[in-house]
């Protein structure tokens, strides 16, 4: 029975099949239409941010971290002493947002009846930093102190051997933190993954201030009146960083190849690669001609559908769906906006594209180490 | 000065005295005011204001997380200091004194400490990201400190990177190859990143693996003894340097930004 459910679990696991589940998800957890929200209600999943949702989904995941110490194989990997910040990872992810969520939903119904929301209490009436929060930062800190030194004795920091340039462990993986960056990198080249998508996180994070014209639900916790911008958010930060951090810990093996949480990390798995560039599909297998030599035009259609994502889907949604939101928004923070969700979304459709048509690159120049 | 007629208490008269007053301008702060001047007088405590709106020093508010970050960091700070008096940052030394720092130190936790640590800041710092976004505390006028903060948080991921490799045993240096190895593919800068080849004069080129962004990055093409003094120098000084400006400004920001955020 339990050997059932770990296959099961595994199964869900795999990247295509918790990504897409994930990816369904988010807008039921955070539905941003009406629509959604009608479904979200239906299914009851909006009773998670109650405190009975809240301790039915710690539950949850205490059972899944009872089975995986327990577990021959998963607890290898859990009790390495540098993934013990995944564990926390995943509870305080869960938690807070549940936390922030909760108040979210209470102050959303307050503002329904009219209210005001909860944070709001009489401008005159303020309390005074000594005593009141300075005895608040107080025993927080030492909480959270005997929190680090209680960690510290139970955990010894870990020293592996000395350094070897000359035998590369096998996976061979970057602080968990950065893992995410390295889980795009079965999608994108380095330059991409590696590179430009950090930058354009950093600069887009940045942007949000400046492309959310919503002035609704500054100062307090609050949902319905900023729901598609907390749907956004919450895909990024969950689906797009979180979950590929997990994933990048718990779940690559050696050669980077998926593991199930309970499956064993066996070196020789072997999985087949046959990724096909778009160019091939086109010459090779659409045109049944050899590619051309010329390298703009082998990758002329490549060049083409990135050209028109990037620009003719803006455009195009400019004058039709979205004609209203172009004029509240202007130009240029419109095309900020588009700019930096369509760089987002490429992710997620590079990663279907991959596994549906096992396309490689959509511009393959490796002359250049152009690759997208 | 002193008043016989009233019995006092202990704290009175040290609170009284004059080594007391010279410090702290003030005596035990019972009064509204007294309490006020008690933070306004301090240059620590003055980094808040005197009086808050009652949400602000609600844990369910803030969840202490910037608060915690920080803390963090100055925990950090302390016992970075103490584990440099151990550490030297050589190929030949630095292995094993970092065992000698596990074996010969009494009460020896400096390391895990500093680890953890560093580990529970960068999940503090993402909290304190995800409550503010959540609250919409980015929203005008506070759409510059959000952008601070985020540099912060950049600033916080590498300061842990670098720290990583100087333990210089196998996770240490192949956890920082797999890293700055995404530096090679740096478009124009990095010497297998596109566009590299186009910065040529005639046929010399003028990016490649003992120029480009990486190796600056590693003070060598692989990762070395130059690496990890450079790692070295920017986890215990520059970067801490610049996080330190970064956070002044943070705080200073959240002051003149009209305190914490709050509904109108
Ligand atoms: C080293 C990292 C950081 C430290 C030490 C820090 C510290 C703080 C502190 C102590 C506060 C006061 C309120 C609170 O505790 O929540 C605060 C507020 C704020 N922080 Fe940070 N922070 C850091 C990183 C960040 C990051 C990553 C962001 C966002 C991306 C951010 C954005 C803000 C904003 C917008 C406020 C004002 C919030 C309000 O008024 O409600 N900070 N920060």
């Amino acid at each position: 029975m339990l050997g059932l459910i770990k296959d099961f679990i595994d199964f869900l696991t795999t990247p295509t099949i918790s990504f897409t589940l994930l990816t369904v998800l988010t807008p039921i957890l955070f539905p941003p239409t009406d629509w959604f929200d009608k479904l979200s209600r239906k299914l009851k999943v909006d009773k998670l941010w109650t405190n009975k949702g809240g301790f039915v989904g710690l539950l949850l995941i205490t059972i899944f971290m009872v089975m995986g110490y327990t577990d021959p194989n998963f607890s290898k990997i859990l009790m390495k002493p540098d993934n013990f910040p995944i564990v926390l990872l995943i509870y305080s992810m869960f938690f807070y947002i549940w936390w922030g969520m909760k108040q979210a939903y209470e102050n959303d119904a307050r503002l329904a009846e009219g209210k005001k929301p909860n944070e709001y209490h009489d401008p005159d009436d303020k309390v005074l930093v000594w005593p009141d929060l300075v005895y608040i930062e107080f025993i927080a800190l030492l909480l959270f102190m005997v929190f680090l030194i209680v960690w510290s004795l139970l955990a010894a920091a870990p020293l592996e051997e000395p350094a070897n340039p000359a035998s590369t462990p096998n996976p061979s993986k970057a602080p968990w933190y950065f893992l995410g960056l390295q889980e795009m990198l079965v999608y994108f080249d380095p330059w991409i993954a590696g590179i430009v998508f950090p930058m354009f996180i950093i600069i887009g994070m940045m942007a949000i201030p400046y492309m959310d014209i919503n002035t609704k639900g500054n100062g307090y916790y609050s949902f319905k009146e900023r729901r598609a911008g907390y749907f956004i958010f919450m895909y990024g930060w969950l689906v797009l960083w979180v979950y590929l951090i997990i994933v990048g810990t718990f779940f690559r093996g050696p050669n980077w190849n998926f593991f199930g949480p309970f499956e064993f990390w066996d070196p020789h798995k072997v999985v087949a690669l046959n990724n096909v560039n778009l160019s091939e599909y086109i010459w090779v297998i659409g045109l049944e001609k050899p590619l051309p030599s010329n390298i703009l035009l082998r990758e002329a259609v490549g060049f083409l559908v990135v050209f028109a994502y990037f620009a003719f889907i803006p455009l195009a949604l400019s004058k039709t769906l979205l004609k209203s939101m172009y004029e509240k928004y202007g130009s240029i923070r419109y095309g900020t906006l588009m700019f930096f969700g369509l760089s987002m979304l490429a992710l997620p459709i590079k990663m279907y594209l991959r596994w549906v048509f096992n396309l490689k690159y959509i511009v393959s120049i490796p002359e250049w180490f152009f690759n997208i | 000065m002193s008043n016989n007629k009233k019995k006092r208490s202990l704290l009175n008269t040290i609170a009284e005295s004059q080594v007391w007053k010279s410090i702290f301008r003030s005596g035990v702060p019972r009064t509204r005011r007294q309490r006020m001047y008690a933070v306004l007088g301090n240059v620590f405590l003055h980094l808040h204001p005197a009086r808050l709106p009652r949400h602000a020093v609600k844990i369910g508010y803030t969840w202490c997380m910037g608060g915690l970050s920080f803390f963090l960091f100055v925990v950090l700070t302390i016992t970075g200091i103490l584990l440099m008096f151990y550490y030297r940052p050589t190929v030949e030394y630095a292995y094993t004194d970092i065992i000698d720092l596990a074996e010969q130190v009494p009460l020896g936790i400096m390391r895990e400490l500093h680890r953890w640590g560093a580990h529970a800041m960068i999940l503090t710092v993402w909290l304190h990201m995800l409550r503010v976004f959540m609250t919409g505390s980015y929203k005008p006028p506070r759409e510059f400190n959000w952008g601070v903060g985020v540099l912060l948080m950049t600033l916080t991921m590498f300061l842990s990177f670098t720290g990583y490799l100087l333990p210089w045993d196998q996770l240490a240096i192949w956890a920082v190859t797999v890293g700055s190895n995404m530096a090679r593919a740096h478009p124009f800068i990095g010497h297998e990143g596109p566009g590299a080849s186009l910065l040529a004069i005639g046929d010399i080129n003028l990016v490649h693996s003992a120029s480009d962004v990486r190796f600056a990055l590693l003070g060598g093409r692989f990762v070395g003894e130059a690496t990890l003094l450079r790692f070295y120098v920017l986890h215990c000084i520059a970067v801490p340097f610049i996080a330190m400006i970064f956070m002044a400004v943070h705080f200073w920001r959240i002051r003149k930004d009209g305190g914490i955020s709050g509904p109108l």
